[in-house]
């Protein structure tokens, strides 16, 4: 019975599968396709989301780069992003290592490092908000730190800071948990026998752990860049945008700019080539980290 | 990962040399130093909370200082009073029948999708579905927001139902990923076997290749039961009715209520995080587990 090596091939596809997947594909595609392509129609034209409209061509475009407000929001987004990337990577990694040493209340610890990922980053956001602007200022006034006694989320300079460490301290959680997945991949007998020839802790980090996890860093680098650069809740709770528009995110901008600005088209153009740099920057990353990952 | 460690235990007794595993626990090493290192740092995540606690329990007149002083007598009216305030069971009802919902049809109808291209994907039309749903996995949020907003609100799914729908529509891309995955990694025998009985395709799928993702459901229902029961950005668009609110929304519209009164706002922030701390301190274990699964599939 050669045909039942495996089933269906060389005959027609059973119909019962295009049931199963027929669904689900007109639903995807109402609410997903069609926004998408009708985004990009509507950033042609002068809608402002109610009323009349035109088509503009491709003004709203060339307006969007002489927006110092749309810059402005490039300028922060980036900013935040590549800082809180490179810091939760760095901060998960430690502690997952460190987790996945020889210590005590193993469990307990990873269970207490995931808190942060159940909790609704919004609601996080106004216990820090109390944090930054009140509990911070008093400690720093006692200590006599002269520098940390006013918040610093009501600096313009300084409020970025306040959003990296709240979605870091958030972000860190899940992270922690796939570069311990990751870690306990490595089978023991590795770092039994490189402990033998001598090698040192970072030696063992950098010829063992890391080639090795290189996958998980690889995906935990673009998905941590791509949410960082959709930061919208940490926002909302901390800064509201401000003080000014300092902390303004694209995500924010979009948002006010598209529901309460009368700015429809306008956005929907700042969203397009949102998308467009979201997806080149995934697709550069891939090739520079999987390249990376490949010459170990 | 427990799990194996625990379940190479009994196999010591054979006469093949001991597992490295089963070698280690012989002579346990805790590095203590290590250990404190980790306590210190896991007291980060336990600050703000300690942080939030303390406050919700104080009186407006004791805030003053760090914020960090233990409360003088509890003040516990904060959460009475925070509980009318928000009307904090509404918004538990509503977060609560979104995401069970949401999870349910997720489990649902994702796996089944899920199945059909994992046992088809030679196929050009299963194939290129396969990368049609994986490639919205790229597309930011921002750019389908403002129209899926518009469409929902003609549609009349400008409510909890809506929620339910654009989780489960919005969490494919993803699950398929995971589980198609796992699915190519079942044997076909099974299914090849039950096929010759004279089963239906649907009967084999829920029959048997749906109780044995069971653990992959698990993963996809965790991950959509946390996204569904935190999110804010989809409830603050979609929803148009104030008595639809869920918890973080419900947080967020009352925000300017509490400018004057920290303490009912700390207790009103408490009472939306509880319950999902209150499941996850019994099923820790599980949801970590269950999340390290899904990233080595």
């Amino acid at each position: 019975m050669s045909t039942l090596t495996r089933p269906n091939v060389g005959r027609k596809t059973p119909r019962v599968f295009y049931f199963m997947v027929l669904p689900a594909l007109v639903i995807f595609a109402v609410f997903h396709t069609v926004p998408l392509l009708s985004g990009i129609y509507f950033s042609f034209t002068n809608y402002a989301g109610y009323g009349e409209w035109s088509f503009v061509g491709l003004s709203n475009y060339i307006n969007l780069f002489r927006d110092d407000r749309i810059l402005n929001a490039y300028g922060f987004t980036f900013l935040f992003a590549i800082v809180s990337t490179i810091a939760v990577n760095v901060i998960s990694l430690a502690v997952a290592i460190a987790l996945n040493g020889r210590i005590k209340f193993k469990t307990g610890f990873r269970g207490i490092f995931f808190i942060p990922n159940i909790l609704s980053i919004l609601i996080v956001g106004y216990v820090f908000n109390y944090l930054f602007s009140n509990s911070v200022p008093a400690i720093a006034e006692a200590l006599g730190i002269n520098a940390l006694t006013t918040s610093i989320l009501a600096g313009a300079d300084t409020a970025w800071i306040g959003v990296v460490i709240l979605s870091v301290w958030q972000a860190a959680a899940f992270n922690i948990i796939i570069y311990l997945a990751g870690l306990q991949t490595i089978g023991g007998e590795l770092y039994e026998a490189a402990s033998l020839d001598g090698a040192s802790s970072w030696r063992q980090f950098r010829s063992i752990t890391f080639p090795l996890i290189g996958a998980f860093f690889t995906i935990n680098m673009v998905l941590s860049l791509k949410n960082f650069l959709q930061v919208f809740d940490q926002i909302v709770s901390l800064t509201a945008g401000g003080p000014g528009t300092s902390t303004e995110s694209i995500s924010l901008l979009i948002y006010r700019g598209g529901f309460e600005g009368g700015e429809y088209g306008y956005q929907t153009a700042n969203a397009v080539i949102y998308l467009i740099v979201i997806i080149a920057i995934s697709f550069v990353q891939l090739r520079i980290l999987q390249r990376r990952e490949a010459s170990f | 990962m427990t799990a194996t460690a625990e379940s190479a235990a009994p196999r010591t007794a054979a006469p093949s040399g001991p597992s490295p595993t089963a070698m280690r626990r012989d002579r346990p090493k805790i590095n203590w130093w290590l250990t404190a290192l980790v306590a210190v740092c896991s007291l980060t995540v336990l600050i703000p909370l300690y942080l939030a606690v303390v406050t919700a329990l104080k009186t407006p007149d004791q805030l003053g200082g760090t914020g960090f002083e233990l409360p003088i007598g509890a003040r516990w009216e904060n959460f009475a009073e925070a509980w009318t305030t928000v009307k904090f069971p509404r918004a538990l009802l509503n977060t609560a029948l979104v995401t069970v919902g949401a999870v349910l049809l997720t489990l649902l109808t994702n796996s089944m999708v899920a199945y059909a291209i994992a046992r088809n994907l030679h196929r050009k039309f299963f194939k290129g579905l396969y990368l049609y749903f994986i490639a919205a996995l790229f597309v930011p949020f921002p750019i389908i927001l403002l129209s899926v907003v518009k469409e929902t609100a003609i549609l009349g799914l400008d409510n909890q139902l809506g929620l339910i729908l654009l989780y489960t529509v919005y969490g494919l891309s993803f699950n398929i990923f995971v589980y198609v995955a796992y699915i190519r990694s079942i044997p076909l025998e099974l299914e090849e076997a039950a096929l010759t009985d004279g089963a239906s395709t649907w009967t084999i799928f829920w029959r048997i290749i749906f109780p044995l993702l069971g653990p992959m459901n698990a993963t996809v229902g965790i991950l959509t039961c946390l996204w569904a029961w935190n999110d804010f950005l989809l409830p603050l668009v979609i929803l148009s009715d104030p008595a639809a609110q869920t918890l973080p929304l419900a947080q967020f519209i009352f925000q300017g209520q509490f400018n004057t009164n920290y303490p009912v706002a700390f207790a009103s922030y408490l009472l939306a995080l509880a319950p999902l701390l209150l499941v996850y301190l019994f099923a820790q274990r599980w949801v970590v587990s269950g999340v390290m699964r899904g990233s080595t599939k």
